[in-house]
């Protein structure tokens, strides 16, 4: 059982560094959104921003890459998402279409390159 | 498999919408690609020498992979638990508007924030996309239980792809972790897009793309929330001079 869990002080740190971040923030949306009615403008606003941020965390990914990602090279990653988004708009917005074309043209250019 | 009819006496008890939940996660895509980004987060735990236990305890607990795989890395790389507290917090601002967002589409007139609790930890990209896009097909008192079951199956999935990825770890070739990376764009970009509803939501996700860039170059640590919000406003303000028009 202690190969399962390991070191307890590393359960802390999960909980310091990792549990309390992100879930400060869903409480701080559940207290303070808790009255927002769903039809009202500031929802489509409050949309808008976390639209928006999704956005970032994807440029962010695609522009410093991480891990092994990094290996492939700039034009590859930004062609693979962008036959990715092709593929989904000529689908009629099927995700798996999408996904799978990225992927198979990501892992086609890497075989190609060598 | 389509869910049943709103009116439809198989959506009678909450247990049975739990289930309806639980059974909603073999409909979208989305699961095999937590399955497979999940499989890459216990790969790294485990090339990190993190222990099998405390990465599933993030799995359930955290319930975020790109705060799990910066907690990791940040946390292998050497960085102190403050550093990687403050990366996971700037990451984890977006879950903020999500839970605003999505929260009123679960809510009675008689319903108490501590009902929401449970779901509102589970809110994360890809159940805040498949609430928008099955919620509406819920009758509204049955909403939170069917998102309970729907959390609860998704993360029983990525617990399962935690350990398979935590155990397979010495076993997976280098090119497996980067087509992993990339799903998390691709599958992000592309159900975002299928979620946009107008054109404020178009709008906040292009120029979210192009603002992202420009930001960056500020070096200030919360570059994602400066080009998100003055993105997403810049989307809001189009909205609303047109709908003045």
């Amino acid at each position: 059982m202690s190969d399962f869990i390991g070191d307890w002080h590393m359960l802390l740190v999960l909980l310091i560094a990792g549990v309390l971040p992100n879930e400060v923030w869903r409480m701080l949306g559940l207290w303070l959104g808790g009255g927002v009615d769903e039809g009202s403008e500031l929802l489509v606003w409050v949309r808008a921003v976390a639209t928006a941020i999704l956005a970032g965390v994807i440029a962010q990914i695609l522009v410093s890459p991480p891990g092994a990602l990094a290996s492939v090279p700039d034009w590859l990653r930004y062609g693979a998402v962008a036959a990715g988004f092709a593929a989904f708009m000529v689908t009629r917005r099927s995700i798996f279409a999408g996904v799978v074309c990225g992927e198979l043209l990501m892992l086609a250019g890497k075989w190609w390159l060598g | 498999m389509p869910l049943p009819p709103l009116d439809s006496p198989r959506w009678q008890t909450s247990a049975r919408a739990f289930a309806w939940g639980v059974r909603s996660v073999a409909s979208t895509v989305l699961t095999l690609v937590l399955f497979a980004t999940y499989l890459g987060i216990g790969a790294l735990a485990h090339d990190t020498h993190f222990s099998l236990g405390w990465v599933l305890a993030s799995t359930a607990l955290v319930w975020a992979g790109p705060a799990q795989i910066i907690l990791i890395s940040t946390l292998g790389s050497g960085a102190t638990v403050v550093q990687a507290a403050i990366a996971v917090t700037v990451s984890a601002i977006r879950l903020f508007p999500m839970v605003v967002s999505v929260l009123p589409m679960m809510r009675m007139p008689h319903t108490k924030r501590r009902h929401l609790v449970l779901a509102t930890h589970f809110i994360a990209i890809t159940l805040w996309v498949e609430c928008f896009r099955l919620l509406p097909q819920v009758p509204r008192e049955r909403r939170i239980a069917f998102t309970h079951g729907l959390g609860i199956g998704l993360c029983s999935v990525c617990l399962v792809a935690t350990a398979l990825g935590y155990g397979l770890a010495a076993n997976l070739p280098q090119l497996f972790g980067a087509a992993i990376l990339l799903l998390t764009p691709l599958a992000f970009l592309l159900s975002t897009a299928r979620n946009c509803r107008q054109l404020a939501d178009i709008l906040a996700l292009v120029l979210g793309l192009a603002l992202f860039p420009l930001a960056s170059q500020l070096h200030t640590g919360v570059d994602i929330l400066i080009s998100g919000v003055s993105a997403g406003t810049i989307a809001y303000g189009v909205h609303w001079w047109r709908e003045r028009e």
